[in-house]
């Protein structure tokens, strides 16, 4: 029977491996989730045979089973019902669940190990630990990911000398982990001091980190939840475990450093500095020309006479929900000749892909969406750049000025466009706190309103033509 | 039980294939690849269930209760979360007819 169980845990992480290849094309990622979930399938049904779950009693198998009940229908109900615009935060809390299992099960070896069982010691028991300051760090970091983006908790909270609290902290952290680590005997409480130091270290370091390098902070807790697995499946001396954990840690901190990449934002900038906090308020630059408003029904004429229109979504599409309207749209300028482009910035909407994700479920086409490098050359031959609750990435002052926080991230060149429409909620400034020097250019206009309402006006005029 | 280096050697190269097969990916499936690797690392399932298979205090059920929970969560809400997503790249697929 073991030998069995190795056999279907071997073949589950090979299906997790392939199944991450499949992802990596729009056409096969489909079956490459459905197949990995077969394999955690399998993997889990096989477990229950394993002499380490069965050996041990009637109750704590029936424990198993209702906490697995419960752990998937709240996640199910959730995940099923949860908004394409919330799906980053909703990642965040199941990603930090899954850092909490990894920390749960070190805890647990711990405790049986303070209770006088031999847990492995040496290496074993050192990557324990190590796995369970990771996940620890992971789960309550995440929580407050979660809170941010979802808006429970908006303010950044920094408190004096925060940067010499946290090293403080994980001074403290890391000497009860060595304490447990390579001590012979080790008490219950260091063990729950040790958790608790790590849970309060995942908040304090998450705590003073802005929402808009959040997806980047999720990105990176992604990865270290893998690496946290990967760890406690040495404890367990389960491969399944180390290469699915390891897999996750190395891909997911490649995919982080391109995150961070693509908003010019290095990892320790994000980590050790919130944004635009000692600089960017005194350099900002004199701003030459007013913003002009348009009225919906004269951006539709000059939409719909267009030749060529490139649509720059952002987060703010997306909050209004304005992404079916946007589809109507995009289907009656087709209709009446208009070629129809979308230029998505790396990190449009709250990660990158999102903005993918938000148009997809509109239905709308993903050959008419283009990134970043592949659209930039055609802003110049387009006559309308249609912007909708986007701001820091068309804002030309990342290629202009030295001074700006934003200097130096690659961005859409709006600008360039022979008119630019810019709908917008109101008057104030981005996410960032940056004013936009597109706003005030000679060739853009201005439609304030709710981008939902906006779009509507926009499909009315072009229907009256 | 994995010896030491055995471990250490599948570390190295699981290291390198999960590098390897992220580097490929387009930006579009980013944020699905995030959710689909963020599933993948609910494999940890397995451990939780060990866990609390041979847990033996009151104590050690109860973390172990807990953790197996948060670990089909990760599972579980990974899946749905990123079958959602990508069964939208699907439908727009065969729509478009492209």
């Amino acid at each position: 029977m073991s030998s069995f169980i190795e056999i279907v845990y071997f073949a589950a992480a090979v299906i997790f491996i392939l199944g991450l290849k499949k992802m990596s094309s729009p056409v096969t990622a489909r079956d490459g989730i459905v197949w990995a979930g077969y394999a955690m399938v399998a993997a889990t049904v096989v477990t229950f045979f394993s002499p380490a779950v069965h050996g041990h009693g009637v109750f704590n198998l029936l424990l198993i089973v209702i906490a697995i009940a419960i752990g998937s229908y709240v996640a199910f109900k959730s995940a099923k019902s949860v908004e394409m615009t919330d799906m980053p935060q909703m990642i965040a809390i199941y990603n930090g669940m899954g850092g909490g299992a990894a920390a749960a099960i070190a805890a647990v070896e711990l405790v049986r190990f303070a209770a006088g069982h031999d847990i492995g010691g040496g290496t074993v028991q050192l990557l324990a630990v190590l796995g369970a300051l990771i996940g620890a760090i992971s789960f309550s970091g995440s929580a407050v990911a979660y809170a941010k983006l979802q808006g429970l908790m908006k303010k950044t909270l920094r408190l004096p000398s925060h940067q010499a609290l946290n090293i403080s902290l994980f001074a403290i952290t890391v000497l009860f982990g060595a304490l447990l680590a390579f001590s012979g005997e080790v008490s219950g409480f260091t063990v729950f001091l040790f958790f608790l130091c790590a849970l309060v270290l995942g908040v304090m370091v998450t705590l003073p980190i802005g929402g808009a390098d959040m997806p980047v902070v999720i990105s990176l807790f992604n990865a270290l939840t893998g690496l946290a697995v990967a760890f406690e499946g040495y404890l367990l001396g389960n491969a399944a475990m180390i290469i699915a954990g390891t897999v996750v840690g190395s891909s997911g901190t490649l995919l982080t450093q391109l995150m961070a990449k693509a908003m010019n934002r290095p990892l320790s900038n994000i980590l050790f500095s919130s944004f635009g906090s000692d600089s960017g308020t005194a350099q900002e630059e004199e701003i030459a020309g007013s913003m002009k408003e348009i009225e919906a029904s004269d951006a539709a004429v000059t939409m719909a006479y267009a030749d060529k229109v490139i649509i720059v979504p952002g987060y703010g599409m997306a909050v209004a929900q304005a992404q079916h309207k946007l589809a109507e749209l995009v289907q009656l300028l087709e209709d009446r000749g208009v070629t129809v482009k979308f230029a998505i910035h790396p990190v449009a909407g709250r990660m990158p892909g999102h903005m993918n994700v938000l148009l997809a479920e509109a239905g709308i086409d993903y050959d008419k969406i283009y990134d970043l490098d592949e659209i930039n050359p055609e802003f110049p031959t387009a006559d309308v750049a249609l912007v909708i609750g986007a701001n820091d990435v068309v804002n030309p002052v990342a290629r202009t000025n030295p001074d700006s926080p934003i200097y130096g991230m690659p961005i859409l060149d709006a600008d360039k466009a022979k008119n630019c429409i810019v709908i917008k909620r109101g008057k104030g400034a981005g996410f960032s706190g940056i004013e936009n020097h597109l706003f005030y250019a000679e060739n853009t206009r201005m439609l304030y309103g709710d981008a939902q309402k906006a779009l509507g006006e926009l499909i009315a005029g072009v229907k009256q033509l | 039980m994995i010896e030491g280096f055995t471990a250490l050697y599948i570390f190295m190269l699981a290291a390198f294939t999960g590098y390897e097969v992220i580097s490929r990916v387009p930006v579009i499936l980013h944020t699905p690849l995030m959710s689909g690797s963020n599933f993948i690392h609910g494999i940890v399932l397995v451990g939780a269930m060990v866990a609390l298979g041979h847990a033996e205090s009151g104590l050690q059920m109860l973390i172990g209760f807990v953790g197996v929970i948060l670990a089909a969560g990760n599972a579980v809400g990974g899946y749905v979360a990123t079958e959602r997503m990508l069964e939208m790249f699907d439908r727009s697929k065969s729509k478009g007819g492209a």
